[in-house]
């Protein structure tokens, strides 16, 4: 019974040491002598001063802004020290109240905008820190931006186009707009 | 289903089936003590940590010893993981000054890593320091696959030998199971990942100014941290305003690439893969599906190369394959059909090429529908339990598969070794029926199937369902489980259903509405994640050491072969037949009532 106690315990340790301290040591030594940025949270600075991360999403409610996906994170949206999902099933009234919360909030930013409201902008995301929204979410927005901002359509429009990533290497994952990146451009402009 | 969709499908199946057989035949070399060129400058660590432990690695055990070593070395796991959520606030590594976590929920946690089911009651961005997510929680990560290996290997050397009392070392199959297979993976996986954006670093969480200010309602506090409750229950919350993000941050590319390779689940943040900072691009996600299934799928060629016959491992392969390829289909097609409800709303979600489309509810959008749906499917039919998107508003059906996979007892690739010997164990009883029904004695792989065998092969299959059914019966009619459920109706009885599968099934994903850190669900589900795990392998070792006392007899005119297309699809059946009897009624109660109760509603406006 006891026979194999004492490799259980060495073996443990020895194993724990490998595993636990000498691996995550190497990873984030390597990491950071060769790709601090992405090891360090891919930060935005402006001025010198961090603005956010190219991977978190920011809440935006300013008709000025491209607003992002609908946060769940809770006290705020867009928690980053809290992520996480609604997890409201597909049937629960209050998922329901919610988007019908979200579409008329849409509306009444833009009254003359009749066309149907791309599912990715009235949903939470599954992180609550989505920082991309689908083309269409953002080709939604463009008219209530510009006018918001006496803007060009034409001009938001390139703007928006400029900030789509495609799907990776062509293939892979769906194509999105990042909403920090294309908002703190459009606040350079004049 | 999109064109595009199915492209990426198509490119990950042939992905993992072309790289199943270079690893399968690594891991065989390695199991087998002939260390392929390319690894050998490790056997010098490998010899020094034998001789710490004061093992001979030529010392063979028999089965109960083998069993014993497995379970010292677990419940050496469930102490130093208890230990170190305890103690976190003496210890270093912990710049945001988390205390101590709650015993039952450390408890709970503890059990969740040992058994390789990384359930998560807490959130860890907001509870767990650097040291304990890197030498308690990722430390299991690697131990709990590398034992899973260990059991695998045994019961395949208990066919692939014949008229011997032993079945392996415990400590040499787990040590090589770390430092050849999963450390290196894990190392360059890690940096693949960094290099897509996930972050690796010891650094508090970092404040940036956000570009809108954010109003918001905030719970009020009183003077000992407690929330202020109104007359009638509810928090009370005030205006506040702010302008501030708090970045979270710390070793997570290192835990992540274990997470996925050792079929663990367990983030490092309460998001899970779908976190940015997990799981920041297309590619990282394609990669960490990849080596979630990788070393279960490579298994089967492991199989069929260690008991001398690779088809027998091919055929193994084909039935997981298949019956994962069904599951998919559905899942697939049921999310990117979206919900009816939102339709009526004016929201447009047809699939274009400026959008994905579907429900997407809980998903990300970097990943849509296709790849959330293929996520979801993989980690339920691995007992990985990571997720990229929230199972708890998939719709109906597509919220059916993940827990009808799991059901099935993860037994389409499954988890690191225990998928293997779970589907082992269904070939035993296939051969079993098949057998009854042409009444000769059954065989597999040139050994007799006799009555202790079959008695093993019906724990395993017995086991899962009578803790689940049972613990989920419980649930329900207890306050304590009941009061958990976030979501109304038929989905509020299959949160419950699924936490429950979840546990025993040591797969860890959630419909994740279920608030589970409370004590009575920490208890019932801890105490559902060992027996799920232990009471499984312990049988499974038994079988390995009735199996390798076995004389080998040559293949006769009533043999069944097991490496045929016709044994593929009885495997399939046995598979399906047995988990559709046990868990249809529990199935129909929840997630189907659900579907209808949708489809109900859509005909009405």
């Amino acid at each position: 019974m006891l026979k194999e106690l004492k490799p259980a315990v060495l073996s443990f340790l020895g194993l724990t040491l490998i595993t636990g301290i000498v691996y995550p040591l190497l990873v984030t030594g390597i990491s950071q002598a060769t790709m601090p940025g992405q090891a360090n949270g891919s930060l935005i600075v402006k001025d010198g001063k961090p603005v956010g991360s190219e991977l978190i999403g920011q809440n935006f409610s300013d008709p000025k802004y491209f607003w992002g996906r609908p946060s769940a994170t809770g006290p705020m949206p867009y928690n980053a020290a809290a992520s996480g999902g609604s997890n409201q099933g597909p049937t629960n009234p209050a998922l329901i109240d919610a988007v019908k919360s979200r579409v008329k909030a849409l509306k009444d930013a833009d009254p003359g905008n009749t066309a149907p409201v791309p599912v990715d902008l009235v949903t939470a995301t599954a992180s609550g820190l989505d920082p991309e929204i689908s083309p269409a979410a953002a080709a939604y927005q463009i008219g209530r931006v510009a006018h918001a901002r006496n803007l060009d359509v034409s001009k938001v429009k390139q703007l928006v186009e400029e900030h789509t990533r495609g799907r990776q290497f062509g293939i892979l994952g769906e194509p999105g707009v990042n909403v920090l990146e294309l908002n703190l451009k459009l606040d350079t402009l004049r | 289903m999109t064109g595009s969709g199915l492209l990426q499908i198509g490119l990950y199946l042939v992905a993992l089936l072309a790289l199943a057989k270079p690893m399968g035949w690594y891991m065989a070399k390695i199991y087998e003590g002939n260390l392929p060129v390319f690894v050998r400058w490790l056997s010098p660590v490998e010899n020094f940590l034998y001789r710490i432990y004061g093992v001979r690695k030529e010392d063979e055990m028999s089965w109960t010893r083998y069993a014993l070593a497995m379970l010292w070395f677990s419940l050496l796991g469930v102490l130093a993981v208890y230990a170190l959520q305890r103690l976190q606030g003496f210890l270093p590594l912990n710049p945001q000054k988390f205390g101590a976590i709650s015993p039952d929920s450390s408890f709970n946690t503890a059990i969740s890593f040992m058994t390789n089911t990384n359930w998560q009651g807490y959130s860890g961005e907001s509870t767990m320091s650097y040291l304990t997510q890197m030498a308690g929680l990722a430390v299991q990560n690697f131990f709990s696959p590398a034992i899973g290996l260990a059991v695998v290997i045994a019961l395949i050397r208990g066919f692939a030998r014949h008229t011997v009392e032993t079945i392996g070392n415990f400590w040499v199959d787990v040590t090589r199971s770390i430092l050849y297979i999963l450390l290196p993976l894990s190392v360059v996986f890690a940096l693949a990942l960094v290099s897509q954006g996930s972050i690796q670093n010891f650094s508090p969480y970092k404040i940036v100014t956000t570009v809108e200010a954010l109003t918001y309602d905030n719970p009020k506090v009183d003077a000992a941290g407690n929330p202020v409750k109104d007359a009638s229950g509810n928090p009370v919350t005030e205006k506040a305003t702010t302008r501030e993000q708090s970045l979270p941050m710390g070793p997570v590319a290192s835990q992540e690439a274990i997470k996925q390779i050792g079929t663990n689940g367990g983030g490092f943040f309460n998001a899970n893969s779908s976190h940015p900072y997990e799981n920041p691009t297309p590619l990282s996600n394609f990669l960490q599906m990849l080596m979630m299934i990788l070393i279960p799928a490579a298994l089967c060629y492991t199989f069929g190369k260690m008991v001398g016959d690779t088809r027998q491992g091919w055929a193994i392969l084909a039935a997981m394959v298949l019956i994962f390829v069904g599951f998919l289909a559905v899942a697939e097609y049921a999310e990117q059909a979206g919900n009816p409800a939102f339709t009526a709303l004016g929201v447009d979600q047809a699939a274009s090429a400026t959008q994905s489309g579907g429900n997407m509810e809980g998903k990300e959008t970097r990943f849509g529908i296709a790849n959330s749906a293929l996520f979801a499917t993989l980690t339920t039919s691995a007992s990985c339990g990571a997720v990229n998107a929230m199972h708890d508003s998939f719709t109906p059906l597509g919220g059916l598969v993940p827990l009808a996979l799991i059901s099935l007892g993860e037994v389409v690739f499954g988890g690191v070794g225990s998928g293997l010997y779970g589907m082992l164990i269904y070939a035993v009883i296939a051969v079993f029926i098949a057998g009854l029904m042409i009444g000769r004695t059954p065989e597999y792989l040139g050994k007799k199937i006799e009555a202790f065998d079959v008695k093993m092969a019906s724990l395993v299959i017995l086991i899962p369902p009578m803790i689940i059914l049972g613990g989920t019966a419980l649930a329900v009619m207890m306050d304590a489980g009941k009061v958990a459920v976030a979501n109304p109706g038929a989905h509020g009885f299959s949160e419950i259903l699924y936490a429950f599968t979840s546990a025993v099934g040591n797969n860890g994903s959630a419909f994740a509405g279920i608030s589970a850190n409370t004590t009575f669900y920490n208890t019932a589900l801890g105490f559902a994640m060992f027996f799920g795990r232990l009471w499984l392998m312990i049988p499974v070792l038994a079988l390995a050491g009735s199996m390798a006392a076995k004389k080998r007899i040559p293949p006769g005119v009533g043999t069944l072969s097991t490496h045929t297309p016709l044994f593929v699809w009885l495997l399939i059946a046995t598979v399906i037949l047995v988990g559709a009897l046990t868990f249809v009624p529990a199935l129909g109660l929840g997630p189907i009532a659900e579907h209808l109760s949708m489809a109900h509603e859509e005909k009405l406006q």
